[in-house]
């Protein structure tokens, strides 16, 4: 859970830093697209931070299920942990 | 116009060390640790545009973009034309560049060393064109006119004024931002390095930029951003705005010869070019802003036209790349803000470290020393690599 915890925060952190925003707004319940105000290029954007951050390959297409934060905190959990055991 | 360069970063700063004859140059150490074979540069300083620009914006300018950015801010300000105007009208931009070496070469490390392309980010492609100006500035500012880049290596700029001034002209459109942009990063000009190209006068920086002088040994890179507003007569009528100078000439040709090695046909064909689409007699030019680099070749060539269009000790000459170096694709553009300078504020600039003429420059009536003249017209030529020539003639607003 402490790893989890860590991750989520890391993440919180690179993001607010990438996308200019304040952390305090990014919240598990909030809209990713709609805080962070991507635009269909900052997508690849959010794929080279979380690539750099956590040395796991993304495709694009692995953020078509994500809406929230908590899908995105759950999605990179994920990876980091299938990773580890693998 | 608008102004961002290594003599200032605004028309008041450089309009003060133009007077004075301040130069912009140092030594760079970094190019000397990277083998540059001289290390000497025009020194910009990076503006900060957080809080200025968003993040989209900002991300995908390039160093050169940046300072074609404030420049054009200043450009637009100085010319009253707001958001709203722009918002309602159809203004188009025609900018000066032709390259963008370090978003390439930071692209192509991500690609060698990653073998993974989408790691180079989304910003890179709008860095890295050549369109990279017009693509950008097209973009922020909102522009629904003509948009594309002139790419004419070191007379980029000038072509860029010269096309636009004939799209007014023809009536295409009404209002062009104009002007020239030039990166000064370290990877920017190796390969200009690879052709000792420039001076190696390393101990003395401020004094190795000497066009003209027969002790000159090359150009020192330099770089910046210069916008020039164009707008057609009935316009800036219309608007009441504030008009600093007519561009009545634009000649230009084409070399065909040699892709480095200057010639005298050249430019002769494009200063009588500008001068016959002026209607002006060589006595009516009060000022030639010289293309001069400070190369041995370049600068006898470039004497040699001007002697030969001009004749003997006429007109005076100076080249402002005696303290500004060589910004290249900006040159053009800048040069034309420069005399404007020297138009609105009854000097001429003077082309210093000129000490000993050459056989050829000795022809000129070259300015050594600031100089008080009231300046009615002006012309400033432009000359690059493959032969490409453009002369410009600009002359003082009057009702």
């Amino acid at each position: 859970m402490k790893q989890n915890e860590e991750i989520i925060e890391k993440i919180n952190h690179f993001l607010s830093e990438e996308f200019e925003v304040d952390e305090a707004v990014i919240t598990p319940g909030g809209n990713v697209r709609e805080v962070l105000e991507l635009d269909s290029l900052d997508y690849i954007d959010l794929v080279v931070v979380v690539e750099s951050n956590f040395s796991f390959k993304v495709k694009p297409e692995d953020f078509a299920g994500i809406t929230t934060f908590s899908d995105f905190y759950n999605y990179v959990i994920s990876r980091v942990n299938s990773k580890e055991l693998a | 116009m608008g102004i961002y360069s290594c003599i200032g970063k605004n028309p008041d700063e450089v309009r003060d060390s133009l007077y004075v004859g301040r130069s912009g140059i140092i030594l760079d150490p970094v190019r000397k640790e990277m083998g540059y074979r001289s290390g000497l540069t025009g020194f910009v300083e990076r503006p900060a545009l957080k809080g200025m620009l968003d993040r989209r914006s900002r991300i995908m300018l390039p160093e050169q973009g940046e300072y074609a950015y404030m420049a054009t801010m200043q450009a637009l300000e100085q010319a009253g034309l707001d958001e709203d105007y722009i918002n309602e009208h159809e203004i188009g931009i025609l900018y000066g560049n032709d390259s963008s070496a370090k978003p390439v070469i930071d692209a192509t490390d991500i690609m060698r060393e990653k073998k993974d392309n989408m790691l180079i980010g989304s910003a890179s492609v709008f860095q890295t064109l050549n369109s990279t100006i017009t693509m950008n500035l097209s973009t922020i500012f909102k522009l629904k006119g003509v948009n594309f880049t002139i790419s004419a290596a070191c007379a980029s700029g000038s072509h860029a004024i010269g096309l636009g001034y004939h799209f007014i002209k023809t009536g295409l459109q009404d209002c062009i931002i104009t002007g020239g942009a030039q990166e000064i990063n370290c990877y920017s000009m190796a390969t200009f390095d690879a052709l000792s190209a420039f001076s190696i006068h390393e101990e003395d920086p401020q004094r190795a930029s000497r066009p003209f002088d027969r002790s000159r040994d090359g150009l020192i890179p330099s770089g910046g951003g210069a916008t020039i507003v164009l707008e057609s007569l009935e316009s800036a009528t219309k608007r009441g705005a504030a008009i600093l100078g007519e561009v009545i000439g634009y000649g230009f040709s084409s070399n065909g010869e040699h892709i480095s090695n200057p010639t005298v046909s050249g430019p002769v064909r494009s200063l009588q070019m500008a001068m016959r689409d002026a209607g002006m007699n060589t006595a009516d030019i009060d000022y030639i802003n010289a293309h001069a680099t400070s190369t041995p070749a370049g600068d006898a060539s470039e004497a040699k036209a001007l002697y030969t269009v001009f004749g003997e000790h006429t007109v005076p000459v100076s080249s402002t790349k005696s303290m500004t170096g060589h910004e290249c694709w900006m040159a053009g553009a800048s040069e034309i803000v420069y005399s404007l300078l020297m138009m609105h504020n009854g000097f001429i600039a003077p082309n210093i470290n000129f000490e000993h003429p050459d056989e050829y420059s000795v022809k000129l009536n070259i300015v050594k020393t600031t100089a008080e003249k009231d300046i009615n017209v002006f012309l400033s030529n432009s000359f690059g690599f493959g032969g490409t020539n453009s002369s410009l003639i600009v002359r003082k607003w009057s009702k």
